[in-house]
């Protein structure tokens, strides 16, 4: 696929991103948005997947960490075919499969249930040892946050995958310098990221997580490495694509008012 | 009959009763409680609006702090300011704090014995659309089950805010959880508070029944109280707000008055409110319990009175609760 079908593509994402909240009365939009480029470029270009067959034994993993950016993902797995276009009005409804964090029981493709922060790395980690064990070919990704940096249980794992060198593993930051109180640099630093990854023992990329060439050009680094988990840091605007939501934590959680529906639809044009 | 006594508020049953979330009560509280004593401490794990510090942060901004998401640091920081000799709040979601960092309660906070207060905001179903991940229902069964843990569940904002300003006052390590929603304001500035000791709000001449509530569903209980009136059949209405201790002398007379009890919360019954009860009745009377509460199951997306309905937590899954008690009592 060429970087302009895909920009395409996430243009309709981040649409059904705002309509989604929107709809549903509630969530988290800036974190969506931002990862909007990334979660298209997984589903559309790099994910090894059948969404008619979502439990193909060979597939690539995909272990969403952040699962309050579910309505991203939600919008790529319905654009790319898991499932029809009118669940999406569903998310965050009783008896949805789409719900407000995502459940491994209740959508298929969903590979483990998130949303309580700082257990993806760890699990898909695990999942990444297995599949080693009996020789599988599969890659595991991982998309988690920058505020997840902030809870022990991700740190661990970051040690235990550099331990078992499981090459086999790739982890996508969305560093998008929000959390939930305020910037991420106020509430707890993390910076420098990139050297404290290095300094586990990882390979540590540094890229914008909005260009596309450098998303897959990265990915490509990660499947070259031997005996290294590799960490994508993606530096991305926290909700991209709509100037009111930009680089502002206040829009990590809310409401989208009719009004700022409209206006958000209007800038995505 | 609504006990006199209790001084709940004049409009109880009537439209235009004022509702807000009971973490609201914690917020105003707990300034309240900050101005008195200067020891008193807050943190949170990047949830300041949402448990509702902000009041608190900006008055006593030396006195606030954030250490991130990060539960299990989140108490365990707490614990060494307690140990100290400060009063530490905590504040996170009840799922996170005291769901994730439960050892870490055990240990430094309820076997070394220190005064950290722990608070847990958006316990329950009426969490809504965020779904099972974020709907605690199994926090009261986490803390009673810790020795030297008070467990506190107030049943509006204004309990709320005096349950704050009394767990600030003492040296005991305590779990209060609070509402996300809004919930009706029953109690009033007057109505009697002690940690403790439970409150009979509804008391019918000669009840047949038992209502022991919890939480918001105490106003539920006593519109259920006062239907099942109307169609004759007689109930007290008891307001558990202290899990744990546990008022036994208050329910044992209860269950003596009536000889049938029901228990109702916000909660899974293993464990909650429930189990408490009848671990202690069962040591005294055999008699019959009727539980209302959440069935060994998870919550999932929908809104607050969607969840409230597909499990029972309503005025009608009360009465027919009631109704079940006394048919098994007369049987
Ligand atoms: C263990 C845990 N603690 C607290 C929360 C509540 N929470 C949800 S998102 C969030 C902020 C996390 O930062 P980040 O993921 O970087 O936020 P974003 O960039 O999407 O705004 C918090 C504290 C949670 N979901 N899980
Ligand atoms: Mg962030």
């Amino acid at each position: 696929m060429t970087k302009e079908e895909l920009q395409k593509i996430a243009r309709e994402v981040r649409k059904d991103i705002v309509k989604m909240i929107y709809d549903a009365g509630s969530g988290h939009p800036a974190g969506s948005l931002g990862m909007a480029d990334l979660v298209t470029a997984l589903y559309f270009a790099i994910l090894n997947h059948d969404p008619k067959n979502p439990n193909w034994d060979e597939r690539d993993r995909l272990f969403l960490s952040n699962g309050h950016i579910c309505p991203v993902v939600y919008s790529a797995m319905q654009r790319a075919g898991y499932f029809p276009s009118s669940e999406l009005k569903k998310l965050r409804k009783l008896g949805s499969s789409l719900q407000g964090h995502p459940e491994r029981t209740k959508l298929a493709g969903i590979e483990s249930t998130s949303g309580p922060l700082g257990e993806g790395l760890a699990q898909a980690a695990g999942y990444a040892l297995s599949a080693r064990m009996d020789e599988k070919h599969f890659r595991v990704y991982v998309v988690c946050s920058d505020g997840e940096h902030d809870e022990g249980n991700h740190w661990e794992a970051v040690m235990f995958a550099n331990k078992y060198k499981l090459s086999n593993l790739t982890l996508f930051v969305d560093r998008n310098q929000i959390q939930s109180d305020g910037p991420t640099e106020e509430i707890m630093p993390l910076n420098p990221l990139k050297e404290k990854y290095q300094a586990f023992g990882w390979n540590a990329l540094e890229i914008d997580g909005h260009d596309f060439e450098e998303i897959i050009n990265a990915v490509n680094n990660a499947r070259s490495k031997y005996q290294k988990p590799t960490v994508i840091i993606c530096n991305v605007i926290a909700g991209k694509g709509v100037s009111f939501m930009e680089d502002n934590y206040k829009w990590h959680a809310k409401k989208i008012s009719k009004e700022e529906l409209d206006l958000a639809l209007k800038e995505l044009k | 009959m609504i006990v006199k006594e209790e001084k709940l508020t004049t409009k109880i049953f009537s439209k235009d009763l004022e509702e807000k979330p009971t973490r609201d009560g914690f917020g105003g509280g707990i300034v309240e409680a900050a101005e008195k004593n200067k020891d008193i401490v807050a943190l949170t794990a990047d949830l300041k609006d949402s448990t509702r510090l902000t009041e608190f942060a900006n008055k006593f901004p030396e006195r606030f702090f954030d250490v991130g998401v990060a539960e299990q640091a989140l108490v365990t920081i707490a614990s060494g300011i307690a140990n100290y000799g400060k009063i530490p709040f905590v504040t996170s979601f009840a799922v996170f704090s005291p769901g994730r960092n439960w050892e870490q309660i055990r240990t430094s906070i309820c076997l070394n014995n220190v005064p950290v207060k722990i608070v847990g905001t958006h316990a329950g179903l009426n969490v809504g659309a965020d779904g099972a991940t974020h709907q605690s229902l199994e926090d009261i069964s986490l803390m009673r089950v810790l020795p030297n843990m008070v467990v506190i569940s107030p049943c509006d904002s204004e309990e709320a805010r005096k349950a704050t300003i009394e767990a600030a006052k003492t040296k005991e390590p305590t779990y209060i959880r609070f509402t996300r929603a809004k919930f009706p304001v029953i109690t009033t500035q007057k109505t009697p508070f002690k940690i403790g000791r439970a409150e009979t709000l509804w008391h019918s001449k000669s009840p047949q029944v038992a209502i022991i509530a919890t939480g918001p569903m105490v106003y539920e209980a006593l519109k259920a109280a006062k239907e099942l009136d109307k169609k004759g059949i007689e109930t007290l209405v008891v307001n558990c707000h202290t899990i744990k201790p546990l008022d036994i002398r208050l329910i044992l007379n209860a269950a003596k008055i009536t000889g049938a009890l029901v228990t109702v919360e916000e909660h899974q019954i293993i464990g909650g409110l429930g189990s408490a009860v009848s671990e202690t009745l069962s040591k005294n009377f055999p008699f019959p319990i009727e539980f209302v509460g959440v069935k060994d199951t998870f919550g999932e997306s929908g809104t607050k009175d969607q969840l409230f309905k597909k499990h029972g937590l309503t005025k009608e899954g009360i009465i027919e609760a009631t109704k079940n008690v006394i048919a098994r009592k007369s049987s």
